[in-house]
């Protein structure tokens, strides 16, 4: 039997989510700020699909008794999106910024020990 | 046809949106005598417009003591298919208390402040702009989308006159907040699959009907929800990044941020409070067993770090801790008397810690190479002025008569009589003030007079707009103890007025609510048509 389409973009949303939550964690600012980006993504296609997934369904409602795509959790996405887009840019550039500033991409502003190799 | 006052429910959100164009438009200062012009002008743009804030707020605050609800909808699209700006007595409180904070605050970052980087004043409007906006907002969503543009706005000023540790602090809160925000995305995403609604009159209505396994799933969207909230509003065990953001920040800014935790309280208000409260059926107070132990914790959290703090920008910022500890004890009361004592703390609250920001920079001037850590150090140069100002303010913050902390907290006290934890309230309440009066003592007698003679003493007087704008908070922050049974009375009609929910209805939803109100579309398990 096929998997159905709910349990795939289930557990692609969780994947998604989890590669974005450990990249997140990371001690360097490019891995966090691409973990907020995975992360990002994962919860839009979420939002997405709290609009229940249909296929073949128009997002307007036409003849009576047709089926029909919901269209608030598209115009909600495209919000997040846009927030996340400018989001991410303003983290990427303070990133930048600190790595600048303080000589090194560690998110805590210091370089950790284990390497040591950063001069 | 609309008379202007009919708009005047938007007007928070749109002053300072359009203040901000202005400003941005005007350009920047880039350090030349033209431009050092060109700051003065864009700071008196901001300074006018803020008062033309205030009026408006002041002005919505007496529309909502005796008036309804007032309803702004978008386009005149009805709700909840449309925007709707909802303002009752607690928004138009909020927004007063932004606009009273905001001026002070103006006035002392055109002191000096508002030249150390770039677009201050553009970037200060914003901020107030999602302030008001989130206060107003009367959807999930919208709420959502205030709270971030608020949020890009704090990062920016945050860093404001940048430096290592406010960038390294900056890195933190900027993603902490974003990964907050995602969990709000995720609650409010939940919110509307299982409800088909994100307005939150129509939540409120709609809440109750979920029943069986979608209200377990409608719980969890509700406690993501106080998750994120619990964040901005610093409550334990979420307040760790509190004191490290607040203290990095320049004064100002600071104290603008004091009443950025208050949204976080406001959004657990309307979400938990009322979205959640008694009557919403099998997800009825949701969040009452977790919000008050948490509460209490975060008291006693704030009041340890103030005893342990080291330098006096650290030792506000715990204290803002403790007091929205305070604030959120009273919210998890879930009692009328108890949210007009937590409403009525939170602008004493916000004032004091506002002004007390100000005020540890005004001292910190003043005392040499020591500068903001609490240590001995020469004497400050207006001892007499500055100590009694701090002595004021700590005293109130303590909670002494006749001052307005002591009055909140004896409001909430009283309430507390009769409810099941009263024990648990009364002494910890009354154990956190007795704390932060040895931590503000502490402070407070090392400023003044563990002083060292041996020390060059070349401090000058603070100038004085911002011995000004420090005394204007902390004025303000007084008067409420003068206008002590005005503002109880207002306080406890916003409180009676969020528990009313039929005029909320009413006045949000008119015909589309009440019996329009349908079940959510069950999850069947089908996809779609084409199967």
């Amino acid at each position: 039997m096929m998997p159905s389409m709910e349990f795939l973009v289930a557990t692609g949303i969780g994947w998604v989510a989890a590669c974005g939550i450990w990249l997140l964690l990371r001690g360097r600012t490019f891995p966090v700020v691409l973990g907020l980006m995975v992360l990002g993504y994962a919860v839009n296609v979420f939002i997405f699909a709290m609009g229940r997934l249909w296929s073949n369904a128009p997002p307007i409602i036409g003849a009576g008794g047709q089926q029909i795509a919901d269209p608030l959790p598209q115009a909600l996405v495209l919000t997040a999106i846009v927030i996340g887009f400018a989001t991410t840019g303003f983290a990427i550039e303070l990133a930048l910024r600190s790595r600048h500033e303080s000589g090194t991409d560690h998110v805590d502003g210091k370089p950790d020990d284990d390497t040591g190799s950063r001069s | 046809m609309m008379g202007w006052l009919d708009h005047l429910p938007a007007m928070p959100v749109l002053l300072p949106a359009l203040t901000a164009i202005v400003l941005l438009l005007l350009g920047d200062h880039g350090g030349s005598e033209h431009s050092l012009r060109r700051l003065r002008l864009t700071g008196r743009i901001a300074i006018v417009s803020a008062l033309i804030g205030l009026a408006i707020a002041t002005r919505l605050t007496m529309q909502a003591a005796d008036g309804p609800i007032m309803v702004y909808r978008m386009g005149e699209w009805p709700a909840p298919f449309g925007i709707v700006l909802v303002v009752d007595r607690l928004s138009a409180m909020m927004m007063l208390l932004t606009s009273l904070v905001a001026v002070p605050v103006l006035l002392y970052a055109n002191g000096g402040w508002a030249g150390h980087g770039r677009y201050f004043h553009a970037l200060f409007q914003f901020q107030l702009m999602g302030l008001n906006g989130a206060f107003a907002s009367g959807d999930l969503f919208n709420l959502f989308v205030f709270f971030e543009v608020l949020l890009i706005a704090s990062y920016v000023l945050m860093m404001h006159g940048l430096g290592r540790e406010r960038l390294r602090v900056g890195v933190h809160y900027v993603v902490l907040n974003l990964a907050a925000s995602a969990l709000f995305l995720i609650g409010v995403a939940l919110m509307y699959a299982l409800t088909g609604t994100l307005n939150m009159a129509d939540l409120a209505l709609r809440v109750p009907q979920v029943q069986g396994p979608d209200a377990v799933v409608l719980q969890v969207a509700g406690l993501t929800l106080l998750v994120v909230f619990g964040f901005k509003a610093a409550l334990a065990p979420l307040s760790v990044w509190l004191p490290a953001t607040y203290a990095a920040s320049s004064a100002p800014v600071a104290a603008l941020f004091a009443i950025m935790t208050k949204v976080g309280v406001y959004a657990i208000w309307r979400v938990h409070g009322v979205i959640f409260g008694d009557a919403a059926g099998p997800s009825a107070n949701l969040v009452e067993p977790l919000l008050l132990p948490l509460a209490v914790v975060t008291s006693v959290v704030g009041v340890l770090g103030m005893l342990a703090a080291q330098t006096l920008p650290r030792l506000v910022a715990w204290l803002t801790v403790a007091s929205v500890g305070t604030i959120l004890v009273a919210v998890g009361l879930f009692d009328a008397s108890a949210w007009s004592a937590a409403l009525y703390y939170t602008a004493h609250s916000t004032l004091t810690v506002a002004g007390l920001f100000l005020l540890v920079e005004l001292v910190a001037a003043q005392r040499g190479d020591v500068g903001e850590r609490i240590e001995p150090a020469s004497p400050v140069a207006q001892p007499v002025m500055l100590g009694l100002m701090m002595l004021l303010v700590a005293a109130s913050s303590i909670g002494l008569p006749p001052l307005p902390g002591f009055i909140g907290k004896l409001m909430l006290l009283q309430a507390s009589m009769g409810h099941g934890q009263v024990v648990l309230v009364w002494s910890v309440v009354l154990l956190v003030g007795f704390a932060s009066l040895l931590g503000l003592a502490r402070a407070g007698s090392t400023l003044f007079w563990h002083v060292r003679t041996d020390l060059p003493s070349g401090a000058s007087g603070a100038s004085a707009p911002l011995v000004l704008a420090t005394s204007t908070l902390l004025a303000l922050s007084v008067a409420m103890s003068v206008f002590a049974a005005p503002l109880q009375r207002y306080t406890q009609a916003a409180a009676t007025q969020l528990l009313d929910r039929k005029a909320y209805f009413d006045a949000v939803l008119g015909e589309q609510g009440g019996a329009a109100a349908r079940p959510t579309r069950p999850y069947t398990g089908q996809t779609g048509a084409a199967r």
